[in-house]
């Protein structure tokens, strides 16, 4: 009796360390179902990630790359997060100051990236902008792509929701080879 | 491919009867009660989780199946930023109800932002009863 017992618990441990795995392996695929090869894998590694960030702030949308923003504009996200672009998204102290420092850490300002220069350099010192979608550089790069297919596309509705275009997004890849607009298929430039 | 699936599925499982939602459920029903609420049922709170009501700022009708779907067993998506979100059923969701200031946390947010208020001790017993089932 005590061995089956035993022997019982080894097994669930290894199922749920395994259906734990699972999990994490199903999250790593993209809409379309195809799962990504090594490579991007190690791609996506070189991105520092905050697992408090994570957990909290890709209920909603994904957790979109700190990079894109300046710190100042995460300090005021931060700062206003009862009123969050019309959704309570209020986070107790202890998570929300590091998530706040995670996110200035790793912000626009802080980053030599290739995507974050030229978001940096296209917002003015004295704005403070809350939305990526609303900077001069993210105007610029999407420029050709129609409000029909944003606005007026059930799976799409909003520019903020980068990750239904930008196949790679949830790994921190935004190249334009890996963009597929939901109903409109792969963009070709 | 398709062994790996039925593997995952029957894991989940045996992941679901360990991870249950009964501790966190009965510790917030119980402070429910003590609030005044009694009787809990599955059926009003379904009734309640399809209930259409006027969203502000989106001009439209939202209930809590807007962002979860009517059928609990399946993958939600958010009405706003089209995040698909996992299913609410424990039974295919091992996670769900297992973290008793999770689950407050988003009565909070989706009560407000559904509703436009707080829910009740009452409903929020009632919600849990329901989705408990599934
Ligand atoms: C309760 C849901 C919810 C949670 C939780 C949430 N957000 Fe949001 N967030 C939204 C919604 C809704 C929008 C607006 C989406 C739209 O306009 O389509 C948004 C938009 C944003 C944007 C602007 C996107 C753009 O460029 O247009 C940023 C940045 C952002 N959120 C950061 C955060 C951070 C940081 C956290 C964690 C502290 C967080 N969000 C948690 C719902 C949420
Ligand atoms: C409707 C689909 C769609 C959405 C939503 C969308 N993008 Fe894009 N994005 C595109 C397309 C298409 C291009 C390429 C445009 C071109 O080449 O003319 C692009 C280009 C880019 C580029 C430049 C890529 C490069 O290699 O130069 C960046 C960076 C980017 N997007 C970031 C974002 C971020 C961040 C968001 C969310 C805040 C977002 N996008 C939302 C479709 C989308
Ligand atoms: C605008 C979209 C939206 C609406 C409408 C909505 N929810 Fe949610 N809800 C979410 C998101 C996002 C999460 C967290 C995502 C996750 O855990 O996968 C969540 C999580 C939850 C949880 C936590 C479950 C757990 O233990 O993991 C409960 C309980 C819940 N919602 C109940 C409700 C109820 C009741 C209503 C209606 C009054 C409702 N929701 C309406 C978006 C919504």
């Amino acid at each position: 009796m005590k061995k089956i017992t035993f022997w019982g618990t080894i097994l669930l441990a290894v199922c749920l360390t395994l259906s734990i795995s699972s999990l994490a392996w199903s999250d790593s695929r993209s809409d379309d179902g195809s799962s990504h090869g090594l490579w991007s894998q190690q791609e996506a590694a070189s991105q520092v990630m905050n697992k408090t960030y994570q957990n909290e702030c890709s209920a909603c949308h994904f957790a979109y790359p700190a990079g894109f923003l300046p710190a100042r504009s995460w300090v005021k996200i931060m700062g206003t997060l009862e009123n969050h672009f019309g959704e309570n998204a209020e986070l107790d102290a202890t998570d929300s100051q590091e998530i706040e420092q995670y996110l200035t850490a790793q912000a626009g300002d802080q980053d030599p990236g290739r995507f974050s220069r030229s978001f940096m350099r296209s917002i003015d010192n004295v704005d403070t902008p809350l939305r990526i979608s609303e900077t001069a550089y993210f105007r610029r790069e999407h420029r050709e792509v129609p409000s029909g297919m944003v606005l007026d596309n059930a799976k799409v509705r909003s520019f903020a929701n980068c990750a239904s275009c930008h196949t790679g997004a949830e790994k921190g890849s935004f190249n334009e080879h890996e963009i597929v607009i939901p109903d409109h298929g792969r963009w070709e430039d | 491919m398709m062994n790996w699936g039925v593997v995952t599925v029957l894991l989940l499982i045996v992941a679901g009867s360990a991870m249950a939602t009964e501790p966190a459920v009965n510790e917030r029903q119980a402070s429910y009660r003590e609030a005044g609420a009694s009787n809990f049922d599955a059926a009003r709170g379904e009734g309640m989780w399809n209930q259409q009501q006027m969203q502000q700022e989106m001009r439209q009708s939202v209930s809590c199946a807007s962002c979860h779907s009517a059928n609990l067993r399946t993958v939600g998506k958010h009405i706003r930023t089209g995040k698909l979100i996992d299913p609410m059923a424990p039974s295919m969701n091992a996670e769900r109800l297992t973290d008793a200031a999770k689950i407050e946390k988003w009565f909070r947010r989706n009560c407000k932002w559904t509703w436009g208020r707080e829910c009740t001790a009452q409903e929020k017993g009632d919600f849990l009863q329901f989705i408990q089932s599934r």
